[in-house]
């Protein structure tokens, strides 16, 4: 059992422009990295199932040379229209924390 | 020796500080050019439609006063993008009128550029109709009438007009919105350095001594050569490490290697990050593909109504047990009273966010049942009447969320604790998003005028 937030070194979310939300995950070294992303946990149907959105919609993108995992979605209302919780976009991680990955 | 330019970033953002130690430690390593990003769409998009700053004055005019009194002493050329924090005409006039002060207030002299950056309606009409301007960010297809309804649009400049400038022989260069590399993508360009190295300096500048650890606002300093990048900051405190600049390489962008920039896209995918000492990282293996066609990226923003916001919290459990009948018993009477003193239900809307259950991610907070021992509540109404109504509908939304009765009550004095006298608070004018697209130019300097004072 390895939680996301017992072995990434980051994880985080932001806006990508006004409309949509990204979010990282990033590890520190090639090993953990490859071992994260042998078990196909982090893909974007994780990511469509935590955030409740279509797994079309989500673009999710390995990113080998820095040992990072990338998915950008629509956000829920554009930032800083009436029912934006969130300008920065950047408290939308925690559902990531508690993620098991089998490694 | 090869080609090198370095290049100093004092902060994310003008006004967000730097300590005054890191900027004389940059200057010691002899930077060919001084720089800061002033702004961001990332504050949301009251800035751009109301044309105030993102930050404060005061502390806007503390960092240019520092850079400006460093780099025209030291004869360095200084770069602002996206001045006064949305890029647009008067948070341009707000940076150039404070430059202006300060070289009268300590004596200093110099040629200044100001890059303007609104665009006239009528103009992104004329590109409109000659099918130049597409959607970005599945947004619908831009109209004349959304046009027209626009507060304020700007373009988001590349490298060239940057380039116009600093060729002309300025030494200050203000510029309004800008891609956030372009600045320094310009100074290196101009160095003879090519792209790819060019703009990957520049995603690394856009933000100080954020790519560093511990992340603070402090200084960067980056030297640039021909296949690869160095990032140092100045602070000695602070240093770059390879997780820190990778962290950073995926900052705000949709994808974390394709970086699509006016002119071209700057591919990452085979990046490597090599540390050169405890503090320091060279980034090598960037790509740039020139784009067929030069775009530009449009940000403008709408008027939605206007805004009043109230504070209020709960300590009862009884209430807390009750809460969405409650609520929903609030919304009732406010309706009424609000209809009754002229406030149509479609007149404005009435929010209220509850901290402590989902008052951040609301219908993405996947903890549904919890039961908390105190909630806080924002209560916010936007009226598209006026300012005016907003705070009568807020009022009478205070009034019943402290009042309304509910079956078991025993707090029968009040429901709701408020922080402060007075608790209702008058934000002003809300803005939405109207304008997020994509234009194509002829000439990459066309829609940016550079106008030039000696001081």
């Amino acid at each position: 059992m390895a939680l996301i937030k017992d072995v990434a070194k980051v994880c985080k979310s932001k806006n990508a422009g006004p409309f949509e939300l990204t979010i990282d995950v990033v590890f520190d070294n090639a090993e953990t990295f490859r071992r994260v992303k042998a078990t196909g946990v982090l893909g974007p149907a994780l990511f469509a199932r935590l955030y409740n959105v279509p797994e079309q919609h989500v673009l999710f993108t390995p990113y080998d040379a820095a040992f990072a995992f990338k998915a950008t979605f629509p956000r829920l209302v554009p930032a800083g229209d009436f029912g934006d919780t969130d300008v920065y976009g950047c408290q939308q991680h925690a559902p990531l924390l508690d993620v098991d990955l089998p490694i | 020796m090869s080609k090198e330019i370095r290049l100093l970033s004092t902060s994310a953002i003008l006004g967000y500080g730097f300590p005054e130690a890191s900027l004389r430690g940059g200057l010691d390593r002899q930077p060919h050019v001084i720089g800061v990003d002033g702004g961001s769409v990332d504050p949301g998009p009251h800035y751009l439609g109301s044309g105030k700053p993102f930050c404060s004055p005061i502390a806007i005019r503390r960092d240019l006063r520092l850079m400006l009194n460093t780099a025209v002493r030291a004869n360095i050329p200084l770069v602002i993008g996206t001045s006064g924090g949305a890029g647009g005409a008067p948070h341009l006039a707000l940076v150039a009128t404070m430059a202006r002060e300060i070289a009268r207030e300590d004596d200093l002299h110099f040629k200044m550029a100001l890059i303007q950056a609104e665009q006239d309606k009528e103009s992104v009409k004329r590109r409109l109709a000659a099918g130049r301007v597409t959607s970005l960010a599945h947004q619908p297809p831009l109209t004349d009438e959304t046009i027209d309804r626009s507060t304020r649009i700007v373009g988001m400049m590349g490298p060239e007009p940057f380039i116009e400038a600093l060729d002309a022989g300025a030494q200050v260069v203000l510029a309004g919105r800008a891609s956030d590399p372009a600045s320094w993508a310009a100074a290196a360009t101009r160095a003879q350095l090519p792209p790819a190295p060019a703009w990957y300096a520049g995603k690394m500048l856009e933000c100080g001594a954020t790519p560093s650890i511990p992340k603070g606002h402090d200084c960067l300093f980056v030297t640039v050569r021909e296949d690869h990048v160095e990032c140092e900051p100045t602070n000695p405190a602070r240093r770059c490490t390879p997780l820190s600049i990778a962290n950073h390489s995926l900052h705000e962008n949709s994808s974390p290697i394709h970086h699509i920039e006016p002119g071209g896209m700057l591919d990452t995918s085979d990046c490597r990050f090599d540390a050169v000492s405890d503090r320091a990282v060279r980034i090598s293996g960037m790509r740039w593909n020139p784009a067929e066609r030069y775009t530009v990226k449009l940000e403008g923003v709408e008027l939605a109504g206007y805004r009043s916001v109230c504070v209020c919290g709960t300590r009862d459990p009884l209430l807390i047990g009750r809460l969405d009948d409650f609520i929903a018993s609030v919304r009732g009477e406010v309706a009424t009273k609000a209809a009754a003193f002229g406030a149509s239900p479609g007149s404005y809307q009435l929010g209220i966010r509850i901290y402590g259950r989902d008052g951040v991610m609301a219908a993405r907070e996947p903890i549904q049942h919890a039961t908390p021992h105190e909630l806080g509540f924002v209560l916010e109404v936007v009226s598209q009447q006026s300012q005016e109504m907003a705070s009568a509908v807020l009022g009478m939304a205070r009034t019943n969320m402290l009042h309304t009765d509910f079956p078991g009550r025993l707090c029968r004095e009040g429901n709701m604790a408020f922080p402060f006298s007075p608790s209702d608070i008058e934000v002003g004018p809300v803005y939405r998003f109207s304008v997020y697209h994509v234009a194509e130019l002829d000439e990459p300097t066309e829609p940016f005028p550079i106008q030039y004072e000696t001081l």
